[in-house]
């Protein structure tokens, strides 16, 4: 019971300071927007695969995106939480690391969850409105959407958290950006299908968490996919849960 | 009266420093107790090793009959902390911040919101207590973390310089939040500062600490009175030094900011031979001894001399060894 609620107390926080934070709600919509208006636009122009067009296909790549960069990056909120003593306030309290660890988590999925289903509005508004077609939306697709996403972000916060947990300065995670973050959204056929790649390029897609989200989400809405949905499913399954151990493992190393 | 807190020979080494060098303590229940001592000498390792929240190289302390080492969890119910810097969240209300701590300490709602309202009327925040903390001063945000370190009743209350960047308005309110909590409350207090004024008033008793190792404890009073004497500050060209230590009644001679000081006896009786002695002088001032005194003699500098007092300097110091 005690365990719960300090789960709860953690996730009430990083929700309560996300929806109050305006501008961070903001930003993280503009961000995936401009990706698709600009670059779905501009190559869309004169892209396409097969009859879908550009700006179609990208569009569950750019929920990934926004996935991928708001989790990861969340884990830069314990490195503040560290440099004041907010962590401390909370690494005193009589609960187990792993509970924090856990609620941290559900704190940053939620931040992220909220962000994909404002995008996931404003996609069934362009569907309506005529902006983007092709795209398959009903109570169904969406729901399975969510839950993919949210199995991808519980992974992706982990490993936002574990690099967190190991850092000392906020500065250190811009860099973590450059070396994982563009890495794993590059290589994870957000942009381009997976289909006929050089060969030198497919095993760094092959072995990126992220390919799998991708390809899940896409064959759910646009019903193009290189692997069946349920093997998506596991292999994200598979990583979400190794990620969550090795940050269990991660916070209760954590110094302070 | 029991012993609240018993240490250990505890002791802490990183990498090339002790920072905590095999400390003896013990606490009595419902005491004000001060760690004294300039930044860096181990106060804050103390406070860490004490709180769980750093594990020991070696010794060990028991809290309220708990092991910190052994026994952790329980420890952690039995104290409070309010920390050097800043922890509360200022994107959330005075309010909220003490609800999480509520959560965080696995209260029933209902004493939680009885606490709450208790704990806030104790510092004065009640009419704030909506506000978000960003909107705080530094005083206010001071007291809010001691308000919320007080909400779950702990039998120890640890205030790591509770009083550091505060103007001296918010000095004065925090010092009376202190001494009204232990004495309506009957809890033990432990608290680091490097400011003399702050041990001198509040503590009922003290431990100087310097290099990781306790200097001496006692009572401020009774520190001031082993002494001797009072204090007879001169500020001169030069001093002969051996001719007066070999005054029965001069008891110490230090250099203090480049001025001389001499604990002697009965400095009003004596002071016309040492000024034979030492010739012309710039100035003179007699006085009784403060701690800053007290400092001096056991360590050889005085505590300012030691290293820069508060700002950024502390602020850098203190994030090195995080």
């Amino acid at each position: 019971m005690g365990e719960l609620k300090g789960i709860y107390a953690l996730w009430y926080r990083e929700v309560k300071v996300f929806t109050r934070e305006r501008s961070r709600v903001i930003s993280s919509i503009v961000n995936p927007l401009l990706w698709f208006f600009i670059i779905g636009g501009g190559l869309g122009a004169s892209v396409s695969f097969g009859n879908i067009n550009f700006q179609t296909f990208i569009y569950p790549g750019i929920l990934i995106q926004t996935a991928l960069f708001s989790s990861i990056f969340f884990g830069v909120y314990i490195v503040w939480d560290k440099k004041i003593d907010f962590m401390k306030e909370v690494l005193v309290a009589p609960m187990k690391r792993t509970s924090i660890f856990i609620g941290k988590i559900f704190g940053g999925s939620t931040d992220t969850l909220i962000q994909i289903i404002i995008l996931l509005t404003i996609g069934v508004v362009f569907i309506v409105t005529g902006i983007l077609s092709d795209i398959n939306f009903n109570v169904f697709t969406i729901f399975i959407t969510i839950v993919f996403l949210f199995v991808t972000t519980v992974g992706l916060v982990s490993i936002g958290l574990i690099i967190g947990s190991q850092m000392e300065s906020p500065e250190g995670f811009q860099l973590i950006i450059s070396f994982v973050v563009f890495p794993m959204f590059f290589l994870s056929g957000a942009l381009f299908p997976i289909d006929n790649l050089p060969f030198w390029l497919a095993p760094f897609i092959l072995a990126n968490p992220v390919t799998y989200a991708v390809d899940g989400v896409r064959g759910v809405l646009i019903g193009i996919s290189r692997f069946n949905i349920e093997y998506d499913f596991l292999i994200i399954c598979i990583f979400s849960i190794i990620m969550i151990l090795i940050g269990t493992y991660a916070f209760k190393k954590m110094k302070i | 009266m029991n012993n609240i807190i018993e240490i250990k020979n505890l002791t802490k080494k990183f990498e090339k420093i002790t920072a905590v060098d095999n400390i003896n303590l013990e606490i009595k229940e419902g005491e004000i107790f001060g760690l004294l001592g300039p930044n860096g000498a181990g106060k804050t390792t103390t406070l860490l090793m004490l709180t769980t929240l750093k594990p020991p190289t070696s010794g060990t302390a028991t809290i309220n009959n708990f092991d910190i080492i052994k026994q952790p969890d329980k420890v952690r119910k039995s104290i409070g902390i309010v920390f050097q810097d800043p922890s509360s969240d200022e994107i959330l209300t005075g309010y909220e911040n003490l609800k999480l701590h509520g959560w965080l300490y696995d209260m029933p709602d209902d004493l939680k919101e009885q606490r709450i309202t208790e704990v806030l009327e104790l510092v004065d925040l009640t009419n704030r207590r909506n506000d978000l903390v960003k909107k705080y001063s530094g005083g206010m945000r001071r007291r809010l973390e001691i308000a919320r370190g007080l909400m779950h009743h702990p039998k120890v209350l640890f205030l790591d310089e509770p009083t550091l960047g505060l103007d001296p308005q918010s000095r004065e309110y925090i010092w009376e939040y202190i001494e009204k909590l232990s004495k309506e409350k009957n809890i033990t207090i432990i608290l680091t500062t490097h400011y003399m004024d702050e041990a001198d008033k509040l503590c009922d008793r003290l431990a100087i600490i310097d290099n990781g190792k306790i200097v001496v404890i006692g009572s401020p009073k009774k520190l001031k009175k082993d002494l001797g004497g009072d204090i007879i500050r001169i500020k001169a060209e030069k001093l002969n030094i051996d001719t007066l230590n070999n005054l029965n009644y001069v008891k110490n001679i230090n250099n203090c900011d480049g001025e001389f000081c001499l604990t002697v006896d009965d400095a009003n009786l004596n002071l016309q031979e040492i000024l034979g002695i030492i010739g012309k002088v710039d100035s003179v001032e007699i006085r009784t001894p403060t701690l800053d005194d007290v400092f001096l003699h056991y360590t050889g500098r005085g505590i300012r001399e030691s290293s820069p007092e508060g700002g950024w300097a502390e602020k850098a110091m203190h994030m090195r060894s995080n």
